[in-house]
C-alpha cells in the first residue's frame, strides 16, 4: 500500500501555513519521483484546531495513523528533505516531523467522540468526488431513488428524533412532512450555511471537509419532499467553503447525482449557491429567504411558515448544514446504531484543547470540556461555559454534569444553539461577556422592530454603564425588566434571544453584577 | 362565509374566518393600539403595539397579522401588556427627538396620541438625542428625521399604493433610517410624483408639507381608505 500523508488545509490550519505546508509537500514528493510510495493530499479538519497546523501519516495499513501538531512551518526545507529521505529508506512508519508535536490519538478528545456527520472529514481529499464517492458518498441517494417511497423516508427521520442543528431544534421530520403535504410541483431545499454565531465554525467545518455529504442530505430531502431546486445560502466569509461547494456541485453534476434524472430515476435537483453579504440576521430563515430574493434581509413574521410560503413564494424546506449532513449517516445505520445521534461542537476559549469535535447527544459537558478539552490551562479553573453564542446563555462550573441535549440546556437558561462552545476560565467578568454579546445584537439588529432595534441599545448601555460603575440597584432591576421586555416581544429569534446573555449571567452570577454597584448606592 | 366565535377580552365576537384577531377587536368595539399597522397597506409587525395576549399560548402574538380561531380567548390589556406597551412608547420617545411643543403634529401625532393613552409621562429609560437631520430638498414637502419612528408606512404607500417606490429603509439597527432613491436629497429623486401620500400617512410630524408650523399638519389616514376602497369597486364618485 501507497502512505498517505494527510495535512489539514481547512481554515484554521490554513492561517497557520497548513495550505503551503500541503504545496511544498507535494512538490517536492514530485520532483524526488516518490508518488509511488507516498501521497500528500489536502485535508479537511483534523480537530485539535490548537494544535495546528497538523498533518496525519498512514504510513501502513497495519500500523496506526499518527497525527502530529504543532509543524514548524517555517522550517519547511528541513521538514521537507527528513520526510524525502524517509520515503526513500521506507522508513514513512517510523517519520516524525522535527520540531512538531505527536498527538496521542488515544486521548479522550479523539475516543470519546462519534463521527457520523464528520466521518469522512479529514479523511478524505475534500475537492475529489471519487474519494467522496469510494468512501460511500451518494450510496444512501441512490437507495432512497430506487426505493422511491418518501412516505418511508419522513417516517424514519421523525422516528429518529433528529432536531434542526441550527438552533431553534425543531423536529425535521414535521418540517419535512409539512413541505412534503404541499400541494405543487415547484418546491425549493434550501441549506442555511449562513453560520455567524461568534465561536461557532461547525458548519465550515463539514463544508470544507466534506461537501458532499451535505449535498447528498439535500437531494436527499429534496426527493422526499418533492423539490426540484436547491439553494445554499453561504456567508461570504467563508471563502474556503464556498470554493470546495462550487467544486463539489459541479463534480456532482458531472456523476450525475445532482441535476436532470439522478442515477436514472425521474427525480431532478439543481443546486445553485448564494453568498451572503454578510449580515448576521440571514441567518434567520425568513431574513435568509428575502435575502435569496435579492431583497434587504429583514424577518417577517411567521405563519406564514417557509413550508407554506417561502423562497419565491414556494413551498420551502429550510434546514441546516449539519442537519442535512446528519442524513445519509441516519439511513445508512438504520434508526437503532443511529441512537440519540450525535452533536458537532466547535470548543473554544480558555481550554487547553480546543477544536472541532462531535460527540454522541447526551454527553455531559465536563465530559466535553474538562475530559476531552483538557480543561482550562494550569492553575486556572472554570467558571462557565457559553453555549448558543448571542442567543445563548452560560452553564456555571458547578453545572458541567448537565448532559447536551435541548431540554437539559433549556432548563438551565441557555440554549443548544448552532454548537459554538465557549469555556471561560476564573478570570471573566461575566458582565463583560454579556456586554459583548449585547453589543454584537445591538450591532446586527436589522432595525425592523422596535424592541431589538432600540431595546438592545438601551441594554447596552446599561451594561456599559454597570461596567463604568455608575449603576445603582434600580439600574439594575430596570436591566432586568427591559430584557424580558425584549425577549418577549421582539420580531425574531435575534431579538428574542439578545437578552438571553444577560438573563443567564444574572442568574447564575449575579455576584459579578452586584460587586460593580457601588457601595453608597445600595440600600 | 365561514364564522369563527372567539373571545376578547369580556366580549364575545363571531367573524369571517379569514380576519384578523385586529378586525375582531374592531368589530367589537375594543382599542388595540396600533402604529405601524395602517387599513390599506400590508402589514408588517413591527412596532409590537398590538401584541395581545392568547390563551394557551406562551408567546404574545401580533393582532394586526394574526389569523382568528373557533374558540379562541384573547387577552388586549392585561398589566403585563400595558407595561410593554408604555416601554415600547418610551423606546421610541428615547430613540428619535420628539419635542411635542415645536413639532407641525402637535395635537394630532399619532405617537403624542399613544403616549397618553398608555400613560406615558415621564420616561424611564434615558434619552439618546441622536444625530439626525432634516431633508428639505423637496419643493412641497420635508422631512425630518428626528421625528421618524421608522413604521415604514411612507415605504408602503409609495410602493404598494402610489406604485413609485422613493422611500426604503437605509442601515440597520440604530442605524436605520428612510432614504429616498438611492440616498439621496428627496427633491433630486424623479421617481417621485408629488403625490403626497406619504405625508397623508405619517403617523407623526416626520413628513409633512413645507410651509406648515407648529400643529398645522391634519392627516387623514381615511383618504387612503377611501382611494383603496374606489380603486377596488371602481367607484369613483362616492
Amino acid at each position: 500500500m501507497k502512505a498517505c500523508l494527510r495535512v489539514c488545509t481547512a481554515a484554521s490550519c490554513r492561517s497557520r501555513g497548513g495550505a503551503s505546508l500541503q504545496h511544498s509537500l507535494s512538490e517536492a514528493v514530485a520532483r524526488a519521483g516518490l508518488e509511488h510510495g507516498l501521497r500528500v493530499k489536502g485535508v479537511g479538519c483534523l480537530g485539535p484546531c490548537s494544535d495546528g497546523p497538523l498533518l496525519a501519516m498512514d504510513a501502513d495499513p497495519k500500523a496506526q495513523t499518527q497525527l502530529y501538531g504543532s509543524i514548524p512551518v517555517a522550517d519547511g526545507a528541513q521538514l521537507v528533505a527528513s520526510l524525502m529521505e524517509a520515503a526513500a529508506q521506507h522508513t514513512l512508519a517510523h517519520w516524525c516531523p522535527a520540531g512538531g508535536l505527536r498527538i496521542d490519538l488515544n486521548h479522550p478528545f479523539f475516543q470519546l467522540q462519534r463521527r457520523l456527520v464528520l466521518e469522512h472529514c479529514g479523511q478524505i481529499d475534500p475537492t475529489s468526488i471519487e474519494e467522496a464517492l469510494a468512501a460511500g458518498a451518494y450510496r444512501q441517494l441512490e437507495r432512497v431513488l430506487q426505493n422511491n417511497n418518501p412516505a418511508a423516508v419522513i417516517e424514519q427521520v421523525r422516528r429518529s428524533g433528529l432536531r434542526g442543528r441550527g438552533g431553534a431544534g425543531y423536529p425535521t421530520g414535521l418540517k419535512w412532512a409539512a413541505v412534503a403535504q404541499m400541494p405543487g410541483t415547484e418546491k425549493v431545499v434550501v441549506c442555511n450555511a449562513d453560520e455567524g454565531d461568534p465561536g461557532a465554525f461547525m458548519d465550515r467545518t463539514v463544508l470544507e471537509g466534506d461537501p458532499h455529504t451535505v449535498l447528498e442530505g439535500m437531494a436527499i430531502a429534496a426527493h422526499t419532499v418533492g423539490a426540484s431546486r436547491g439553494l445554499i445560502y453561504v456567508r461570504a466569509e467563508y471563502p474556503l467553503a464556498i470554493a470546495r461547494l462550487r467544486t463539489a456541485i459541479a463534480a456532482a453534476q458531472g456523476h450525475g447525482w445532482l441535476g436532470t434524472a439522478i442515477a436514472g430515476s425521474r427525480c431532478n435537483f439543481d443546486v445553485e449557491l448564494r453568498v451572503g453579504a454578510g449580515a448576521y440576521v440571514c441567518g434567520e430563515e425568513t431574513a435568509l429567504m428575502q435575502s435569496i430574493e435579492g431583497k434587504r434581509g429583514m424577518p417577517r413574521p411567521r405563519p406564514p411558515y417557509p413550508a407554506e410560503r417561502g423562497v419565491f413564494g414556494l413551498p420551502t424546506l429550510i434546514n441546516n448544514v449539519e442537519t442535512f449532513a446528519n442524513l445519509p449517516a441516519l439511513l445508512r445505520l438504520g434508526l437503532e446504531t443511529y441512537g440519540r445521534g450525535t452533536k458537532v461542537f466547535s470548543l473554544t476559549g480558555h481550554v487547553r484543547r480546543s477544536g472541532v469535535i462531535e460527540v454522541p447527544m447526551g454527553t455531559s459537558l465536563r465530559t466535553v470540556v474538562e475530559t476531552m478539552g483538557g480543561g482550562t490551562p494550569a492553575g486556572r479553573s472554570i467558571k462557565a461555559v457559553q453555549t448558543g453564542g448571542p442567543s445563548g446563555g452560560c452553564v456555571p462550573a458547578h453545572q458541567l454534569d448537565t448532559p447536551v441535549d435541548y431540554e437539559s440546556l433549556q432548563s438551565l437558561g441557555t440554549i443548544m444553539g448552532s454548537g459554538g462552545m465557549v469555556v471561560m476560565d476564573d478570570t471573566t467578568d461575566m458582565v463583560d461577556i454579556a456586554r459583548f454579546f449585547m453589543a454584537f445584537s445591538r450591532e446586527e439588529s436589522c432595525g425592523k422592530c422596535v424592541p431589538c432595534r432600540a431595546g438592545t441599545v438601551q441594554l447596552d448601555n446599561l451594561l456599559e454603564q454597570i461596567l463604568d460603575r455608575r449603576a445603582t440597584p434600580e439600574d439594575l432591576e430596570q436591566l432586568e425588566s427591559l430584557c424580558r421586555m425584549v425577549k418577549d416581544t421582539s420580531l425574531c429569534g435575534l431579538g428574542q434571544g439578545a437578552p438571553r446573555p444577560v438573563l443567564s449571567t444574572l442568574r447564575h452570577f449575579r455576584d459579578d453584577y452586584l460587586a460593580l454597584v457601588p457601595v453608597e448606592t445600595r440600600r | 362565509m365561514n364564522l369563527y366565535s372567539l373571545r376578547i377580552d369580556d366580549h364575545d365576537v363571531a367573524i369571517a374566518a379569514d380576519s384578523t384577531v385586529l378586525q375582531a377587536a374592531q368589530e367589537a368595539s375594543i382599542a388595540i393600539p396600533t402604529l405601524c399597522f395602517l387599513e390599506g397597506l400590508s402589514a408588517v409587525a413591527a412596532c409590537r403595539m398590538c401584541l395581545v395576549e392568547v390563551s394557551g399560548n406562551d408567546t404574545l402574538l401580533p393582532a394586526c397579522i394574526t389569523p382568528v380561531q373557533e374558540g379562541m380567548q384573547v387577552h388586549t390589556a392585561t398589566p403585563r401588556l400595558q407595561d410593554i406597551r408604555r416601554t415600547l412608547i418610551e423606546l421610541l420617545f428615547t430613540e428619535g427627538n420628539h419635542v411635542c411643543g415645536i413639532c407641525v403634529a402637535n395635537g394630532h401625532c399619532e405617537l403624542q396620541n399613544l403616549a397618553v393613552e398608555v400613560g406615558m409621562d415621564h420616561s424611564r429609560l434615558p434619552y439618546r438625542f441622536p444625530d439626525r437631520h432634516v431633508d428639505l430638498s423637496h419643493p412641497l414637502f420635508g422631512m425630518d428625521h428626528n421625528r421618524c419612528v421608522l413604521c415604514t408606512r411612507c415605504v408602503r404607500v409609495c410602493d404598494e399604493v402610489e406604485g413609485a417606490h422613493v422611500w426604503d429603509v437605509g442601515w440597520r439597527g440604530e442605524h436605520c433610517r428612510i432614504i429616498a432613491g438611492l440616498e439621496e436629497p428627496w427633491g433630486a429623486v424623479e421617481a417621485c410624483t408629488h403625490c403626497g401620500k406619504c405625508v397623508e400617512v405619517c403617523p407623526t410630524g416626520a413628513l409633512f408639507h413645507r410651509g406648515d408650523t407648529t400643529d398645522e399638519k391634519h392627516s387623514d389616514p381615511a383618504r387612503l381608505q377611501a382611494l383603496m376602497q374606489a380603486r377596488q369597486q371602481q367607484r369613483w364618485n362616492p
